[in-house]
């Protein structure tokens, strides 16, 4: 079975090349699930509870369903039921406009009896608070030690101590979640999503209403940004598929940004206390360690410690429950909170140690490619330019302006998930089209199918049309875990190498030779051995049948049994300079090293829009995003993108992101999680290096980094 | 949001007559970047909308040596941005404007929306949340997330004006020409904006059968320099944290008068007479811009959640006077 070709031999894959839906993204031309527009449809609006913490006692939508324009109302919700955060669903609506709708969802009358809430994990801790689930807000900690913790820490010549939060953040997606419907008839149903699975969507929709799968189509052209919050088709992709079913007309129902910030996920708050202990050589050797992470009514867990290997580890880890939107998966799942922990950890236990921080790390790191990395990026950065000491050296100066320097390490595990079908026609006319129903979430998955088909059959890019996102189509993954490309791409890769052996095969006797002897490249179809015995690409493919040729490929790898084209396993190390403004607390990310091992790398382009991208989603994390959840109201004060703040153009760096493969690589692997990990970490520690202000929370706004200041000034004089 | 009457009035006297006719139902609509999010959010439900945009002649900027600037009220701030006297003569104006929103925003929203916004308090722009402004009984500041919230002027509502361009215009001494039913008054900004404590629905002296129709920026006296200096978490689209704006006559190396307007910290653009008098018959130096900074935040009340709001106005001014001056920091 062939593998991929060396880098050298490549004339498409491992080439910058622009996404294929890059102008009609641009010029406003794809078609989102918010753009699909069909005869007689009508808009739809979700009705959510006000309170944090209710009752209801009763709902009367008499007067809604009397409202001129309004032709199906669905309540979900019932009479006794418990509404456990603000923005959890009561019912639905549609109507001929979106007004009608909005209009409509606030006739609906609700009862509620209101209960105290508690929406801070702070409180929901104490003694006597409200409970969010009968069996309480704090279940069991997990307990773990290893090693004898305690003697470690007898005979350690340093330790280090210190809390660590990392606030809540919400996926924050350009295009909110959603989809519009059409029941074709009463067994067939049309779903146009917002989705990182066609699949996942088309799975649930059958079981709700009791179809086939295969009679549930589900359709993603393009989609704008999941993050992992859009697997399944949620309660609005249901309700939207009721709302049509009971209105008989197709229904549109795509949340409001408000909607999107309160009730379909977010990245649960994180918190630690570690302590860490070194030995004379810098050798960590212990580490206690008590955390716990609050994802509302949901729970997740982060990994703790992390990455480093830090000898005897006692760890106590929990979860907290409060009356806020439940957690989902958030672009490398608890990886991003446990950077930033663990990290600024390690940066205080170099500060307590009087040693360089990346000295401490390269010492505590068993990672090889990580090692190479870690040196690499310091030799990118400049590393040597940091101040020796917090706040202290060249770099930092003594004016209003702090620079200073930071890093952070990364560790991710995609591999691919077995059961993508593909399949490559070529036709008549010297094309191949290639079609899997996986979607492309924005990642540039369509161009990578497009660019193997290509490289396979060795014609320009130019003459593969590619089919993708529908679940009429083979088997496609669902894009979590950074599974995608190394699910995707093996498959394709076959579907084409099977088209173009049909096609040799036709070639051969017109050649006149054996099919194993020719090969196709360069527009040409030739003898290996002798090129010039050859015919074009475009007159062999006269040769195929009306329908043109056929070529299958599967995807069938598991753990347990590894496929070639793929592999599992990245590190990757971060680097950022920064600047503080010591009058204001503002930072400055000046730039960031961001080197990623992420396989055989198809498209370096698409490669590093996904780096730069989750940089960007790190500086959010470490200076801006942040949920503020109310205590007096129960509510979300900031469900926007005014106050809840994503960072802006003024607030990019300069990127430097770098490919950094591991020499032994020899299949692809995702990329689309492991360089968000340490982005924030690197950030506070050149916070840190830059002035002195320890903040040990992210985002560190203003307020923290004004306070820190105050705070090192006062130690400095002390 | 909900369905209105949307009314194009031929001039300045339709506008007013139909905003009579329909009494405090009724909303003036310029840009819409504030009103239109009001709308949509329904923190305002209108029965009859009033545009503005359907008034010829108010769209323009016209500058005179003897007069000053006399400012349409639907001039963008795209448009003051660009304005070349301004930027030369008025430059405070030419930083606030610069300093609001996003391109898309300053090239849609007008200078007579920008003075009469809303607060963005996120109490008062959640549609579930019935707080003093909106006839309730509490400002939900007091015990609730107050880190945008007044540290000077507050009580007994809490929110900051959001205004960037009024406090520069405070600082150049502007008036407002308003237009009523019973003809056309001139109002200067230093009475035009009101406490919550004065008058708790409404951040200004209109009454809902007004309109702005311009804004009056008499000329600079010789020696005048001016400079707006906002602090915002992010420099993409955000609020003000603490702003200031700060005009200076200079006679020679000496402050012969001025103004310092702060913008972000109360609920109304609050003019600081106690940084003022620090800087009068003072030559600017560190030292001065440090003292006016103090001075500026010497009766600062914070809450629980926007204390940083004092050293960092504190700082603002100071750094707004320097810079105004053009005196290194």
């Amino acid at each position: 079975m062939p593998g991929w070709k060396k880098r050298s031999e490549m004339r498409i894959l491992g080439k910058d090349t622009p996404r294929l839906d890059g102008p009609i993204k641009a010029t406003g031309r794809a078609k989102y699930a918010y753009d699909i527009n069909l005869p007689g449809l009508l808009q739809s609006r979700i009705l959510r509870s006000p309170h944090a913490n209710a009752i209801i006692e009763s709902i009367d939508v008499i007067a809604a369903r009397s409202m001129p324009g309004v032709k199906a109302v669905i309540i979900t919700a019932n009479a006794g039921d418990e509404m456990k955060f603000a923005g959890q669903e009561v019912g639905a609506v549609a109507a001929t406009t979106m007004e009608r709708a909005e209009d409509a969802i606030r006739a609906i009358k609700v009862k509620y009896r209101v209960q105290p809430h508690v929406v801070w994990p702070e409180l929901a801790m104490k003694p006597g608070a409200p409970k969010v689930h009968n069996d309480g807000n704090v279940p069991k900690p997990n307990k773990r030690e290893t090693g004898d913790v305690d003697a470690a820490f007898s005979k350690a010549k340093f330790t280090s101590k210190g809390t660590y939060t990392v606030a809540v953040r919400t996926h924050a997606s350009l295009e909110t979640h959603g989809v519009t419907c059409r029941w074709d008839d009463d067994t067939h149903l049309t779903c146009w999503a917002s989705t990182q699975g066609v699949f996942s969507v088309r799975d649930e929709l059958a079981g709700t209403f009791k179809l086939k799968p295969e009679d549930v189509h589900v359709i993603t052209e393009v989609m704008g940004g999941g993050f992992g919050s859009k697997f399944g088709a949620g309660y609005e992709g249901v309700m939207c598929a009721r709302l049509a079913k009971e209105a008989k007309a197709p229904v549109k129902l795509l949340l409001t940004r408000e909607e999107e910030q309160l009730a379909v996920g977010n990245a649960p708050s994180a918190s630690a206390t570690y302590t860490l202990a070194a030995n004379e050589e810098g050798k960590i050797i212990a580490c206690d360690v008590k955390g716990y992470s609050c994802g509302g009514i949901a729970r997740e867990n982060f990994p703790m410690p992390f990455i480093y290997d830090v000898g005897a580890v006692r760890s106590e880890q929990g979860v907290v429950f409060t009356n806020t939107g439940g957690s989902r998966a958030w672009r490398a799942p608890g990886h991003t909170q446990a950077s930033f922990l663990m990290e600024a950890a390690m940066d205080d236990l170099a500060t307590e140690m009087g040693i360089d921080p990346l000295e401490l790390r390269l010492k505590n790191d068993k990672h090889p490619l990580r090692q190479a990395q870690f040196k690499e990026g310091a030799r990118l950065i400049g590393w040597e330019r940091r101040n020796p000491k917090p706040g202290l050296g060249a770099l930092a100066g003594a004016g209003r302006f702090r620079r200073g320097l930071g890093c952070g390490g990364a560790i991710w595990y995609p591999g691919g998930q077995g059961g993508s079908q593909c399949k490559v026609t070529i036709n008549r006319q010297g094309e191949a089209l290639v079609e899997i129903g996986v979607q492309d979430i924005g990642t540039g998955t369509r161009t990578i199918c497009a660019m193997i088909v290509a490289e396979e059959l060795g014609i320009p890019l130019s003459k593969v049309k590619t089919n993708i996102g529908k679940s009429t189509l083979g088997y496609g993954v669902a894009s979590g875990g950074s599974v995608t490309t190394p699910s995707t791409a093996p498959a394709v890769k076959r579907a084409a190498e099977s088209a173009k052996a049909a096609l040799l095969a036709l070639a051969a006797p017109k050649i006149g030779a054996n099919t194993d002897e020719l090969d196709a490249d360069d527009g040409k179809v030739f003898v290996k051995s002798d090129r010039s015995k050859s015919m074009s690409f475009a007159d062999a493919c006269k040769l195929a049948p009306t329908g043109g040729i056929v070529g299958n490929g599967r995807f069938e790898g598991t753990p347990q049994r590894p496929d070639p084209l793929q592999q599992a396993g990245v590190a990757g190390a971060q680097f950022a300079e920064v600047e503080v403004d010591t009058e204001t607390g503002r930072v400055n990310v000046i730039k960031v090293v961001a080197l990623q091992d992420a396989g055989i790398i198809l498209n370096p382009l698409t490669f590093t829009s996904q780096v730069n991208g989750a940089v960007i989603q790190g500086i959010g994390m470490a200076l801006y995003e942040d949920r503020h959840m109310c205590q007096l109201t129960g509510r979300m004060v900031n469900a926007n993108l005014e106050e809840y703040k994503l960072p802006g153009p003024m607030e990019m760096p300069e990127f430097v992101s770098i490919p950094f493969e591991n020499p032994t690589a020899t299949g692809v692997t995702g990329v689309g999680e492991p360089p968000v990990i340490p982005t924030a970490a690197a950030i506070r520690n050149a916070v840190l290096n830059a002035s002195g202000a320890r903040v040990n929370e992210a985002p560190m706004t203003p307020a923290l980094i004004l306070g820190a200041l105050a705070e090192a000034r006062r130690r400095a004089n002390a | 949001m909900k369905a209105f009457e949307y009314v194009n009035p031929a001039d300045v006297k339709g506008a007013i007559s139909a905003l009579t006719a329909g009494g405090r139902d009724a909303k003036l609509l310029a840009g819409g970047i504030d009103l239109l999010g009001e709308l949509k959010e329904y923190i305002r439900t209108p029965d009859v909308v009033v545009n503005l945009k359907s008034v010829p002649g108010l769209n323009k900027i016209e500058s005179d040596a003897k007069s000053g600037l006399r400012i349409g009220a639907l001039v963008t701030l795209t448009d003051l941005v660009e304005n070349p006297i301004i930027r030369q003569k008025y430059s405070a104006l030419s930083d606030a404007a610069l300093s609001v929103g996003t391109p898309q925003i300053r090239n849609v929203g007008t200078i007579g929306g920008n003075l009469c916004q809303r607060p963005r308090c996120w109490y008062y722009r959640d549609e579930e949340v019935v707080c003093l402004k909106k006839g309730g009984n509490k400002c939900y500041a007091i015990e609730g997330e107050n880190q945008y919230h007044a540290i000077l002027g507050g009580g007994p509502s809490f929110i900051v004006h959001p205004s960037d361009c009024a406090p520069a215009l405070m600082a150049l001494g502007a008036s407002v020409e308003i237009a009523g039913p019973k003809g056309t008054r001139v109002v200067p900004l230093d009475k035009f904006f009101v406490l919550p404590a004065d008058n708790i629905f409404n951040e200004n002296v209109l009454l809902s059968n007004e309109v702005v129709t311009h804004v009056i920026v008499p000329v600079p006296a010789a020696g005048s320099k001016s400079h707006y200096m906002k602090i915002r978490h992010k420099e993409s689209f955000d609020w003000a944290l603490a702003g200031a704006a700060v005009s200076l006559v200079m006679a020679g190396n000496t402050v012969k008068d001025c103004r310092v307007v702060l913008s972000g910290v109360a609920p109304i653009p609050w003019r600081s007479k106690e940084a003022e008098n620090v800087l009068k018959g003072r030559a600017i130096t560190a030292e001065v811009a440090a003292q006016a900074g103090a001075a500026a935040v010497a009766k600062a009340k914070p809450m629980a959640k926007n204390q940083y709001k004092v050293p960092l106005t504190q700082n603002t001014v100071k750094l707004a006077v320097l810079h105004a001056a053009g005196v290194a920091a």
